[in-house]
Formats: C-alpha cells, structure tokens, sequence
C-alpha cells in the first residue's frame, strides 16, 4: 500500500442554477490574456446539449483517454507511444478553433463616431486570430438553456447513446447544468500523453500541472484528455489547464469557481487512495465496473492501518485529520451519492457529481402528483426513464441501477427531511428503503443542504515550514524576483519568453500589457475598444470615449496589418 | 588565398557555430518558455494536415543525407565497396523524393503563413526572416541537386571530394578554404545561406528541433513532481535552503 492524498471536489448538480458566475470569475482569475481568449477552465454545459468544446463526448471522433486491449493492458485511445510520435508533425484529432469558437471583440469605435444616420449605429463583429469581421455562429455556450434545440441537442454524444424514442422527447422533458473544470484525474491521460513529461501530478495534493518551461508545444495533450480541459494557447505556443487554483487552495482557500458560486454547491476537499492499486483499477475490464474500482482504491482514512502507512508515507498528521473530515470523501464513500463524471475514460476522475434530482420532483408536481411524498418519487425515478438513461451514461457507464441507487437516496432525504421539518414523526422506514439511517440521513442533509462553509471545504493547507519558498504569499516585494517586472520587463522575445512569471504576478502585468499592447486582443485603434470585464467600477474606463480634439483614427474602413508579440 | 575566402570559409563558420552552440545554451537558460513549435493548427487544420508531416518527413531525410554526405569520407564508402555510381544514384534517388517532399511541403506551409487569415497574424517578423533564410537554403540546396542530375552545372563539380572534406576540416580545427573556393557557385551560395541559417537558428521557433522528444519512449506514462521540488519560478532565498535538499 503506497497512500497519496488527492485533492478533489464534488458538485452536487441539483443546487446548480446556470448562472456562470464560476466561469466568468475563473476566467477573469485565470485566462483573461491573449492566446486563451477561447479557453475556460471553468464552463458549464446545459445537457442535453454538445459541450464544449463540441461533441467532446464522442471518443470515437476524438480519441481521448484510456482503453483496455485485448490483452488486457491499459493504453492510450490514440495507440502507442510510436505512432503518437510518427504522427506529432499535425496532430490528427485536435480540435480545431471552430469546435471550440473563434473569439471575437465588437469595433465599438463605429458607435462613438458614426455619422448622424436614421438608425441605430452597429458595432461589427471582429475575430480576435484575424481581427476581420466575422459572422458569430458559435460561442462556448452557445446552446445555453437549450438553445437551438432540438437540432443541436441532438448531436449531444451521449443522448446519441440511448435509445431513439427517448431521444425525441428529450429536451422537452429534462435540462440540467453540468458545471465542467478539469477532474485532476488519479490516472491523467493528459499527462500520459504528453512527449516531454512536462504535465505532471503534485505528489502532495494530485493536482495536474503544466511545466510552463518544459512544454513545448506538441499540443498531443489535448487530444489525450477525453474532458478536453487541457487547452492550447495560441499566442505562446503552451498548453495551459485548470490549477485547481493552487496558490489559493495551498494557503486553505477554496478554488475561485467554488468561492464565487451562488449556488454554493460545490465541496472540497482530500482523499486517500492506494497508489499501487490505479493501474490495477484503470484497467478493470468491465467500464460498469470502473465506478466501483475507483471507489476500491480510496482509502478510509479512520482506518488504523491506512493512518500508519500514510504517516509513513510523509503525510503529515493534519492533512490525514482532513481527509477523516473530508466532505468529499463523505458524499462519495459514506454516504454513496456523489459519481465520477465519465468513469469508462479510465482516467480516475477526481470531480465528482451527485446527479440531479429535481426534474423528475418537477415532472410530479407538474402531474398533480406530491413530489415529496417518498412512495411517489420512488415510483417516478423507476418510471421516468429518461433522466435516469441519460443521467447513468453520464455518471455510470451506462448503468442506469447506480443513478437510480443515488437518486432515490436524495428522494428519501427530501420525504424524510418534510416529515421533520413539519414536526411530524420520522419515518424510518423512508431511510430503511434506501439502507440508510435516520441519523445518516440527517448528517447528509447538512452537508447537503445546510452547507456550512467550513464543511463544504475542508482544505489542509501546504505546510508551514515550507512558507519561505511558497512565492504567493512570500512578504517580499511581489514584483522584484529575478528578472521580473518590477526588475527590468519581458524577455527579448517579447511577452511569451524570458522565464515564467508568479502567478499573481503574471495575471497583473498581463492585465495590464494586454490593456496596453500594440498588438491583436487591443489593436491600434485600442482607443477605442474597450474591456469592461477588467473595469473596475471607477470612473470611465480608459478608451470608452475617444481622446478629445482628434477626429481621426484607424477605422474599420482601415485595415491595418497588426502582429502579435513577440 | 585571399582575405575574403578565408572570412567566408574560415571565419564565417566558426562564427556561426559558436553562435549556434552558445545561442541554444543562452536561449535555454533564458527562455525555455518561449522554447515551442509555436504550433498553429488550432487556427488552420486542412493544409497543415499534409503539408506539415510532408515538410518534416523530407528534411529529416535530408539531414540524414547531408550527415551522410558531408561526414562519412569518401575513402570509407569506398572501402566497403561502393562504387561512386552506385553512391551516387542512391543519393540522387533518396535524395530527389526527400527533396521535392521538402520543397512542395514548405511551399504549401508558406502559401498557408500568408493566406489564412489566423496564421498571418501570427506570424512574427522572426517567422519571416527564419522561412526566408530557410526557404533560399533549401531552394539552393535542391537546385544543386537538380543541376548536377541534369548535367547543367558547367564542369562538373563532385561536393564529395570538395564540400564535405572542407565541412569536416571545420571539426578538425584545420580549416581547409581552398576547397570551398573549388566547388563551383551553387554549392557555395548553399553553404554560405546554410551558414546564416545555423547563426539564426538558436533565436527563431527551430529550436524545437532540438527538444524532439525521444525520452518519451522511456519515461513512465504518469509523471509525479513534488510540490517542493518545483515550488519556484523564484529561487530560495540565501539561507532557506532545504536541509540536504538540492533544488532544480
Ligand atoms: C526532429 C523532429 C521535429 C519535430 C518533432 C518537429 C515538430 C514540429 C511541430 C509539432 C511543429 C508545429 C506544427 C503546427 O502544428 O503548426 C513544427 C513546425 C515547424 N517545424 Fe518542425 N519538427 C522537427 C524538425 C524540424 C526541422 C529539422 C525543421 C527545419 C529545419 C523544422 C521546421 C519547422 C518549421 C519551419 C515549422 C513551422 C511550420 C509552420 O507552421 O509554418 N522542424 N515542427
Ligand atoms: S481532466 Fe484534467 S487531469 Fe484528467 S486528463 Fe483531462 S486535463 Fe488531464
Ligand atoms: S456559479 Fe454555481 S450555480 Fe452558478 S453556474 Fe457555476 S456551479 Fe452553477
């Protein structure tokens, strides 16, 4: 047994009302910059519905993740490590811009200089690769809320998976969001896949990183990941993939998605898992058996044997008291609610999900029916099969028992929960049926419901002695390390070169160079483009207006030949 | 001898290379993160798809040519019974297909550079001046070949018994010039291009050659890195060294 912690997050999808808030906090914390214009670490997909980027799902397409020959040995879906390398010069399942979208800004200079006219002046469209306008035919989300149904929907990879006659009545029937970030998976195929090794796993918390100076663009990573959350930057030539926020989580703070969510539905927290057993698991033959296999290598952290062999392992005493506390380790292995998203990659994802329940609530009232009344919800969630097929091709492989399992659990809870709060006696035959007791019932139900915030995340921090080496919240001055801003600018190269950057530091200076470069994402007529998602609320943002006393300017009549740096 | 063939087949050479050695030992410890292919299929896949494995697969072949040609004397193909026909239309045979991949590949990835919008904009004024200097190196290169095929080079000139022993001399650090001055004006306008090329090469997206990842075939699939180990893009401050701990 070789214990290792891993960080990891559940979302319990019920609470999850679509309203972005974690993309767009993510993307102003992470990928606001050039080359990443197209790229969120955090999106949120309303299924049924392509994804992002689109039709990822279809690993017959796209051939991310694992398989199991026929001799039993797990490899990578886009064959051996030769042929990878015979096929590097133009990989042949990236995605392209189009699958994801080409990223555009508006001329706004048109609205604050076009001459008096009967109608309202438009700002055009404009590609943020070519800075030619552009017709706007796809975004990340472009199917929001089913928009666009039922022709996109159907093109949804997994509802392609269950049967036609449900197919036809899907979207009329069922929606829900599926908040995505990267699963910081226990067997990454990113990793696996990249060439130079310059993906790797933090022996101390499992998070998935890119060596910023090791990649060196063979972009095969991102056909490697069958999530597609390793992305290609455009303008430095690296891959870059959600952090799960380390700097923050390091010092004990929540991602920035699971701070900022409204909904408040996401936990955090470690586990253990035996690292001598993944490969074992990762290439269990049967993908309706992954769930379990992955559940197998968890560790219980109360266990006496399991806290020897960590301790002897190197993990110290509080991160072992976190994992006996960890919401996360509760929702999956206690109380069995929580599942892998996609548990047949055969990747170990460590983002997991309790399905939603409140559709097929929804689908009661509306037939006049009491959607919390326990017998009813019961008999629903066997009769509804839609939901339910759709849901197990998510979260199970297919095996639509185990969703049915969780989400009679969560109906239980509501019809035990009712009879409490109205003061009525408990019924334990309500938990008995989904073999549970009262008191378990109870203690989800706060971890559920009630979602204290230090129960939601109970994140060990990286340890003290170790604080003079960890730059992010290092008391020296934050931009004089060697070489950095503060001490002389960028690389000779320009922006992309020189050695890389502290994070904060570099999300500021690049804030602050994109608002203020020559080049594409602020073209030479930046004046008059403006970025209100980096406005902070004060006075005007710089370039809303154009500079007083000058008529002219480079107008969209005007094509100018721009270069990015370097 | 004049002053100027010893500057263009003395000094010349030795200058490109150090600055081709020393430029990869700077550019490496001073910017690995700008060290990348600067990959730019996420903006145009259709003509990538070809042109590009077209492209490499020819001038990898090419290298192995020119290694063969320019450093293996001789004397030793020779030894092992060779005849200089048989060489010869090997050379030209394996030579011509790797060639036109080469040519026709890197033409369509030019015509790609300039037509698509996306890629255009991408292409920096170091891109420029790195497929210009390559372009003329291996147009001049090809039409070498070509000439010496066709028989149109004037009188004939055989690179085996001037170039590549004036190629090895540089090693020996007993620089032969007057060879070079013997080998006819296309292999010298080559040379001379191939020589800028090598003095550029160290600042311009080719460095990716060098990176070509051979240890992957070695390595296990899933790498671990300690958090300790790669906690700085800053270095520890002096006397907050780890115990015993030397770091990256
Ligand atoms: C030895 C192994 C090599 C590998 C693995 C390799 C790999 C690559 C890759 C992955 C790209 C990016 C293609 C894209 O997606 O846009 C690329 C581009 C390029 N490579 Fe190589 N390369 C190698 C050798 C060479 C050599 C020997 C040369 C020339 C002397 C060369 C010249 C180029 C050029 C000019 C480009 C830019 C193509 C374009 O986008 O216009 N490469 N290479
Ligand atoms: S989800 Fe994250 S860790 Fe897993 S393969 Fe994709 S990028 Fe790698
Ligand atoms: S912030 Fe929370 S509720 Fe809003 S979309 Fe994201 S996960 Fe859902």
């Amino acid at each position: 047994m070789r214990v290792m912690a891993q960080m990891g997050m559940v979302m319990n999808l019920d609470k999850c009302i679509g309203c972005h808030t974690c993309s767009v906090t993510c993307k102003q914390a992470w990928t606001n910059r050039t080359g990443v214009e197209y790229v969120w670490f955090n999106n949120v997909e309303t299924r049924p519905g392509q994804g992002y980027p689109r039709t990822y799902e279809d690993q017959e397409k796209w051939k991310g993740g694992w398989v199991v020959g026929r001799n039993g040995k797990l490899t990578l879906r886009t064959g051996s490590r030769l042929k990878r390398l015979l096929q590097i010069f133009s990989s042949p399942k990236l995605p392209s811009i189009q699958e994801y979208y080409e990223p555009w800004t508006y001329d706004y200079e048109t609205l604050t200089n076009a001459p008096v006219q009967e109608h309202t002046p438009v700002a055009q469209p404009r590609s943020l690769l070519s800075n030619e306008p552009m017709k706007v035919e796809w975004s990340a989300n472009w199917d929001d809320n089913l928009g666009g149904a039922p022709e996109l929907t159907q093109q949804d990879p997994v509802l392609q998976k269950i049967s036609a006659e449900i197919k036809e009545k899907f979207e009329q029937t069922y929606m829900f969001y599926l908040p995505r970030i990267c699963e910081h998976c226990i067997n990454p195929s990113c990793a696996a896949s990249c060439p130079s090794g310059a993906i790797y796993k933090r022996e101390e918390d499992g998070i998935v990183l890119v060596d910023q100076d090791r990649c060196r663009g063979w972009r095969q990573c991102v056909t490697g990941c069958p999530y597609k959350k390793v992305y290609f930057n455009h303008r430095t030539g690296k891959a870059e993939k959600c952090t799960f926020c380390f700097p923050r989580v390091e010092v004990g703070i929540p991602t920035v998605c699971s701070e900022t969510c409204v909904g408040r539905l996401r936990y955090i927290g470690i586990i253990l898992y035996d690292a001598d057993r993944v490969l074992e698991a990762a290439s269990t033959p049967d993908e309706q058996d992954l769930y379990m296999a992955q559940r197998s290598i968890i560790l219980d952290p109360h266990d006496p044997e399991v806290i020897r062999a960590a301790e002897k392992a190197g993990i110290s005493r509080d991160w072992i008291e976190s994992a006996q506390r960890s919401p996360i380790y509760s929702l999956i292995t206690r109380f069995e609610v929580a599942l892998p998203l996609h548990p047949e990659y055969r990747t170990m994802p460590m983002v997991w999900y309790i399905p939603p329940l409140s559709p097929v609530v929804d689908a009661l009232t509306e037939t006049g029916h009491d959607g919390e009344d326990a017998g009813n919800i019961f008999g629903a969630i066997e009769s509804l099969r839609i939901p339910v097929e759709y849901l197990a091709e998510l979260f199970a492989a297919g095996d639509t028992n185990l969703v049915t399992g969780v989400l009679k659990k969560l109906g239980a809870m509501r019809a035990y929960m009712r009879d409490l709060n109205l003061g009525r006696p408990a019924d334990e035959s309500i938990a008995a049926a989904v073999g549970m007791t009262g008191q378990e019932i109870q203690d989800m139900h706060r971890l559920l419901a009630i979602a204290k915030y230090d129960e939601r995340y109970v994140i060990p921090t990286a340890h003290a002695e170790q604080g003079p080496e960890m730059e992010e919240f290092d008391t020296g001055c934050s931009l004089d390390y060697d070489g950095g801003p503060g001490m002389g600018g960028w690389g000779p190269f320009g922006e992309t070169s020189g050695g890389s950057t502290p994070i904060a530091v570099e999300n500021f200076h690049m804030l602050a160079a994109r608002q203020t470069t020559d080049t594409l994402s602020a073209p030479p007529d930046k004046n008059q483009r403006v970025n209100l998602l980096n406005w902070d609320g004060k006075g005007a943002p710089e370039g809303l207006f154009p500079p007083k006393g000058d008529g002219g300017g480079v107008g969209p009549d005007s094509p100018s030949v721009t270069e990015p740096k370097p | 001898m004049n002053t100027a063939e010893i500057l263009l087949w003395v000094v010349l050479p030795y200058v490109s290379l150090a600055i081709f050695i020393g430029g990869h030992i700077w550019r490496y410890r001073y910017d690995k993160f700008g060290w990348t292919t600067r990959s730019s299929q996420l903006y145009e896949r259709r003509l990538l798809r070809w042109a590009s494995p077209l492209f490499h697969f020819g001038i990898l072949f090419v290298l192995i040519g020119h290694v063969m040609g320019l450093g293996i004397p001789k004397s030793w193909t020779d030894a092992v019974g060779l005849t200089p026909e048989a060489y010869h239309a090997l050379a030209v045979g394996v030579g011509a297909i790797a060639g036109i991949g080469t040519v026709v590949g890197m033409a369509v990835l030019i015509y790609r550079r300039r037509t698509v919008g996306p890629v255009f904009s991408a292409t920096t004024n170091n891109d420029k001046l790195m497929y210009a200097v390559l372009a003329v190196t291996i147009v001049l290169g090809m039409s070498n070949t070509v000439l010496g095929v066709l028989g149109l080079e004037g009188e004939h000139v055989d690179y085996r018994e001037t170039v590549s022993p004036w190629f090895r001399s540089i090693f020996y650090f007993n620089p032969q010039p007057e060879l070079m001055t013997e080998a006819g004006l296309g292999f010298q306008l080559h040379a001379l291009s191939a020589l800028v090329l090598f003095a550029i090469w160290p600042f311009t997206r080719l460095v990716h050659v060098f990176s070509a990842p051979l240890g992957y075939f070695t390595r296990p699939y899933i790498v671990y890195r300690s958090r300790d180990r790669q906690l700085g893009n800053r270095p520890t401050a002096r006397g907050w060294e780890r115990v015993g701990g030397g770091r990256r």
